[in-house]
């Protein structure tokens, strides 16, 4: 097993047409994801590497019952695009888009309330689970089919502890990316219980970073429901206060948001917390094989 | 986005928020017209974009016109966080009988626009949620952004106790609603808004900050834009795509990512060095980009060592070598580059330097700790 995603997923790709959704569309293919539909409006009955294009994701989901949505469409665009995605009942959403304005992003979460739709993102690098799906724009041959689950504020920094893993010969199950903005679909507590309860995940990666309270919470939720091994990276120890470190969300505005308060949080909840993204696979050797 | 406090005062006004009378003066002589219009005592008030005016100075009484003219030139030549005073708000002196708090933020956990009120105003409001979180009340906004009235009291009533002033302060914080929403706000906040001796309400202080995802659609708002207290240097790596800020170390750093930016910065720190910035070259793939992150990089004489992170995704390294070699050719770079490329195209990349007798490092670990120590030897 997996989270989010596996071989059964059925991917609509939200601006396919353009520069980035293109590009990562054929990226998305070679990897062996099920991509069955392009949505570009006005671009309706064109083909993308193969791909079926259409003029709305209502449309597309009846034509292709697609389950899962990737959205590559430029910032200013993105808060209709998702919102059209709730509307045609799309299950999982994975908002790629950078920049979008957080009241579009309120907006966007006011209007999935009481919906069972899944939001990832946005300004996240999106989600894979090795071997069988990955949707998004993370390089897909740094990962490797295993029993650790990787959840991250960040893109790159995921990819660096991914790698990292795979050195070690130690496989992935699913690996996701939340984003860097202030509102974002999904947070941490909310994959940390997935992987919980997810068979095939043994041991918890979680990449956080200063600024907003999210480690916080999920230090909380670990405190009384960690029976699985999570190790903890935290980013931006060295960061000022005050600045934005590029992420919206990573600033540092109170004493709380701080590096060291949130691994100080997250050792008290039993995490073990390291230095180095480096040092993660080693961790898990000690804890997973004796 | 920050705007000053004259500038929110002149938004507060648009929108029927009650503030005190007061005029701009950038002389003496100007704000001795402004003084005398409006009756002394005045408070003086600097406008710099930057917190901790009040413990800085900043604010000043004057009595009497005697003394306006050498108050006002104190304040000229006040630094406040290295920033000069440009400009000087003059306000009527209000008669204080009571402070308070309110404001309007976006609570990221709750997903949700909260309003904010507060009986402890005019002090630092973070310390006392944390001390004394129950002196601080909070109202979630609904989806229809309306005020529904027994939510509506029970967030009120508790912190102003008068009838007609919490008719006021309801209409006040309309006015910031709308603020908020027409303008694509990240926080709106008045800090103290204060009762005076004769029981009238007035925003004692002004401010707002924007968000600067939503700053396209807000033209008018990003004219207000004061550039003089930016840092010249962030300012030109923004007009480049580039996201950057200015440390105090000798390794300048250029990486692809906000995330793996900090962790190569931490890294630096905790194996001795000391990072000059953060830069975060971003999530496209363009040459120029590293061409231009090694200019701004090098304007900084601190630095002794330029160390390259980048994690491909999005970016190709093979671009990023082909930026590195740009610069090499159009830049007099006398710092050593130290350089780990990994993810899309990597082979490319390296191999691109290679040729080019670059040396690249194939871990994180690795490269920083070869820039470390050239950094300490230097």
């Amino acid at each position: 097993m997996s989270i989010l995603l596996d071989e059964n997923s059925k991917v609509i790709v939200q601006g396919i047409t353009g520069r980035d959704g293109s590009f990562h569309t054929k990226q998305m293919l070679e990897y062996g994801t099920k991509v069955v539909a392009g949505v570009t409006p006005g671009k309706g009955g064109i083909e993308e590497h193969g791909v079926p294009v259409f003029n709305s994701v209502a449309e597309a989901r009846e034509k292709t019952a697609a389950n899962t949505a990737v959205v590559y469409v430029p910032s200013r665009f993105a808060k209709e695009a998702i919102l059209e995605d709730i509307n045609a009942g799309v299950e999982l959403i994975i908002c790629i888009t950078e920049g979008i304005p957080v009241l579009d992003m309120v907006e966007v979460k006011s209007a999935m309330e009481g919906r069972n739709i899944r939001l990832i993102g946005p300004n996240c690098p999106g989600a894979i689970s090795p071997g069988k799906s990955k949707v998004g724009i993370m390089p897909g041959h740094i990962h490797k089919p295993g029993p650790i689950g990787v959840v991250s504020r960040s893109g790159t920094l995921t990819y660096e502890v991914v790698l990292n893993l795979t050195l070690r010969r130690m496989g992935q199950s699913t690996c996701i990316g939340l984003g860097g903005d202030p509102v974002i679909g999904t947070r941490f507590v909310e994959i940390l219980k997935m992987f919980m309860d997810d068979d095939d995940t043994k041991g918890i990666v979680m990449i956080g970073e200063i600024g907003g309270e999210d480690e916080q919470v999920a230090a909380e939720y670990i405190k009384s429901h960690g029976d699985k091994p999570v190790v903890g990276f935290i980013a931006g120890r060295s960061a000022p206060t005050g600045k934005r470190m590029g992420h919206a969300g990573a600033i540092i505005s109170s004493g709380d948001s701080t590096a060291d308060a949130k691994r100080k949080i997250l050792k008290g909840a039993g995490v073990t917390v390291v230095d180095f993204p480096d040092e993660i696979p080693g961790i898990f050797e000690e804890k997973l094989i004796k | 986005m920050k705007i000053h406090e004259y500038q929110a005062i002149e938004i507060f006004q648009k929108e029927g928020v009650p503030v005190i009378d007061g005029h701009i003066a950038s002389e003496s002589g100007e704000a001795a017209g402004i003084a005398k219009k409006i009756g002394y005592p005045v408070v003086l008030k600097a406008q710099v974009l930057a917190g901790g005016r009040g413990k800085a100075g900043g604010i000043k009484f004057v009595e009497k016109q005697e003394d306006l003219e050498k108050t006002f030139r104190q304040l000229q030549e006040l630094k406040i966080k290295e920033y000069g005073i440009e400009k000087i708000l003059v306000a009527r002196a209000v008669d204080i009988k009571e402070e308070f708090y309110v404001g309007i933020a976006v609570d990221n956990l709750r997903n949700s626009v909260v309003l904010i009120a507060s009986s402890s105003g005019g002090i630092d409001i973070e310390a006392t949620a944390r001390e004394n979180p129950g002196a601080i009340r909070k109202f979630y906004l609904n989806k229809d952004k309306s005020i529904d009235k027994t939510r509506w009291l029970e967030f009120i009533c508790p912190v102003f106790k008068d009838s007609s002033h919490q008719q006021t302060v309801t209409a006040i914080f309309q006015g910031l609603i709308r603020i908020f929403f027409d303008n694509d706000c990240s926080l709106v906040e008045i800090n103290p808004l204060v009762i005076d001796g004769q029981g009238e309400i007035f925003a004692a202080d002004a401010k707002i900050n924007f968000d600067d995802n939503a700053l396209f659609r807000h033209e008018d708002i990003y004219k207000m834009r004061d550039l003089t207290f930016e840092d010249p240097d962030e300012r030109e790596a923004e007009g480049y795509g580039l996201s950057f800020v200015k440390l105090d170390g000798n390794v300048g750093c250029i990486v692809n990512g906000a995330g793996l930016a900090m962790g190569t910065m931490d890294m630096i720190q905790l194996t001795g060095g000391q990072p000059a910035n953060f830069l975060d070259v971003g999530g496209s793939s363009d040459p120029e980009k590293v061409l231009n992150a090694i200019k701004i990089i090098l304007k900084n004489k601190n630095v002794k060592v330029i160390l390259i992170n980048i994690f491909g995704g999005i970016t190709r390294c093979d671009d990023i070598a082909k930026g590195i070699l740009e610069a090499k050719k159009q830049l007099d770079i006398s710092a050593p580059l130290i350089v780990r490329l990994a993810g899309t195209n990597e082979g490319e990349g390296q191999e691109l330097l290679t040729q080019n007798g670059i040396r690249t490092f194939s871990t994180m670990r690795e490269a920083v700790s070869q820039a470390v120590r050239l950094g300490r030897e230097s």
